[in-house]
């Protein structure tokens, strides 16, 4: 028994599946209704950290990157600073939007846990200036609880995709650009303010709030023994209802389908971890489980936890296309293999798409994203590789080369509608 | 630990000198930006490095020393 376990309540009332997308409103009472006050933890900063490495969180905003070290880095620093990531640049994802929306109180405890773990006294919300309703729930849950308010500060983000990225959030914190930085210094050596920085994503917090509760035993009933907790999934396209649902890491992916309504069509191939991800085969592999593990041999990754359907019928070059299309107008425009890079990927992929007779436009594109894999980056036109890798088949070329009936509902993000409630009519399932 | 050769992708302005002065490392995509082999600097060629490091207009080429 860990001292945290014992600051636990006897039956903790968020199990299964309902850890992070509880039924009730989003009201402070509701939320201490639910889970009492968050424990205390004054000197017992090591005990908190280590709680957090027995529990396996690892980071939910798509890099995968264990919490526990990260907190340990920032904590090693002097007056760090706490800045929770809730800009969600990817364009596929929902869930911190809808997470921040339906939970707000339980992120802004994982700030507080975050804050208390790294011994600081300042966190930085950073939220998407598009992601209206997130603002509005965050605003009155900083107003119910005015003495927290007074360490959390909650900051408009631009909607951009690279945004996101840390150390481009530092910056735009810093006053300059939200775009990326070329690294040393990581954000976790110098960034707000010079101050150690932990960038952390809010569903990531949110665990946090729970892990400082219920202890990492609780944490690790549900999901893998590798890839211990619940995930927030968006799910789009060929399905009867889209939107964002809480599953065990480890659910096969089927189950993930069927409960978003089950297939609206035969299924042809998934999208796994949004405009970052790989596409994979529907065909023997929608028993897949959803853990990294089980989608690294397909050279594919959770990443920003986002499945779009393609059902037959739609080309997925185009869709590729689009996506590629999208990652090159949202390029920092700071670095040339970027600049160049993606448009020519888009262009080439656009012209296979349109049934380009030769082969050129591919081998140009494979070439260039074959490179893109060599390279740092902060975008990553190297997942498009997985997808060309596939369109090289010439059975897959010759199959799909229809345009789409019509275009799945992943579009760019500045072309959808401001309010999330009517963005493809994305509904929260409980 | 050992030295690698890096670029800073944000400084860089494809002037091309490093590919020219360090081959060995260095090669250039169809833009003129340089690709770098990741692995570690072979010892011998340190020298080489230093200079290709020196040379370059942009002051974008560095050595990072990784641990293995």
């Amino acid at each position: 028994m860990t001292a945290l376990a014992a600051a636990s309540l006897e039956s903790p009332p968020t199990r299964g599946l309902r850890r992070l997308l509880p039924s009730g409103d989003a009201s402070w009472a509701q939320h201490l209704e639910r889970h009492g006050p968050l424990p205390q933890f004054a000197g017992r900063r090591a005990s908190l950290i280590a709680e957090v490495e027995r529990s396996g969180l690892a980071g939910r905003g798509g890099a995968g990157f264990p919490t526990a070290v990260k907190l340990q880095a920032v904590a090693a620093g002097r007056a760090p600073i706490v800045v929770a990531n809730g800009t969600e640049g990817e364009p596929a994802s929902a869930k911190d939007r809808i997470l921040m929306t339906h939970n707000p109180h339980l992120v802004l405890d994982g700030a507080l846990v975050a804050l208390t773990a790294v011994g600081g006294d300042e966190a930085v919300l950073a939220v998407s200036r598009r992601a209206r309703p997130a603002h509005a729930a965050l605003t009155r849950a900083l107003a119910e609880r005015r003495a927290d308010a007074r360490r959390i500060r909650l900051v408009a983000v631009p909607d951009r995709f690279v945004a996101g990225e840390e150390t481009a959030l530092v910056s735009w914190l810093n006053g300059g650009e939200a775009k990326p930085t070329f690294t040393p210094p990581r954000p976790f050596e110098r960034g707000v303010g010079g101050r150690p920085t932990l960038v952390q994503n809010v569903e990531t917090l949110a665990n946090l709030g729970l892990i400082a509760r219920y202890g990492a035993g609780w944490f690790r009933e549900t999901g893998t023994e590798a890839e211990p907790g619940t995930v927030l999934v968006t799910v789009r396209g060929g399905v009867r209802r889209p939107g964002v649902i809480e599953v065990e890491l480890g659910t096969p992916l089927r189950q993930v389908v069927d409960r978003c309504g089950g297939l609206a069509a035969p299924v042809r191939a998934l999208l796994v971890g949004g405009y970052f991800g790989t596409w994979i085969d529907a065909a023997g592999n929608l028993d897949l489980p959803l853990a990294d593990a089980a989608l690294r041999p397909h050279r594919a990754a959770l990443g920003a936890r986002t499945l779009v359907v393609l059902p037959h019928g739609v080309c997925g070059v185009a869709e590729t296309a689009r996506v590629a299309r999208y990652l090159a107008g949202e390029s920092a425009g700071q670095c040339g293999p970027c600049v160049f890079g993606l448009p020519a990927v888009a262009q080439a992929l656009e012209s296979i798409a349109a049934g380009a007779p030769d082969a050129a436009p591919l081998a140009g594109a494979s070439a260039t994203a074959e490179r893109a894999d060599r390279r740092p980056r902060c975008l990553p036109p190297s997942r498009r590789r997985a997808a060309l890798r596939r369109q090289r088949d010439p059975r897959v070329r010759g199959r799909d080369r229809a345009p789409p009936r019509r275009p799945l509902p992943c579009r760019p993000r500045r072309a959808a509608p401001a309010h999330e409630s009517r963005e493809l009519g994305l509904e929260v399932r409980r | 630990m050992s030295d690698h050769l890096r670029v800073d992708p944000i400084l860089c302005d494809a002037h091309g000198h490093c590919a020219e002065l360090f081959p060995e490392l260095v090669s250039l995509d169809e833009w003129g930006y340089p690709i770098i082999d990741d692995g570690p600097i072979p010892p011998g060629l340190a020298k080489e490095a230093r200079r290709a490091i020196s040379m370059c207009p942009r002051l974008a080429l560095m050595i990072e020393q990784r641990s293995r």
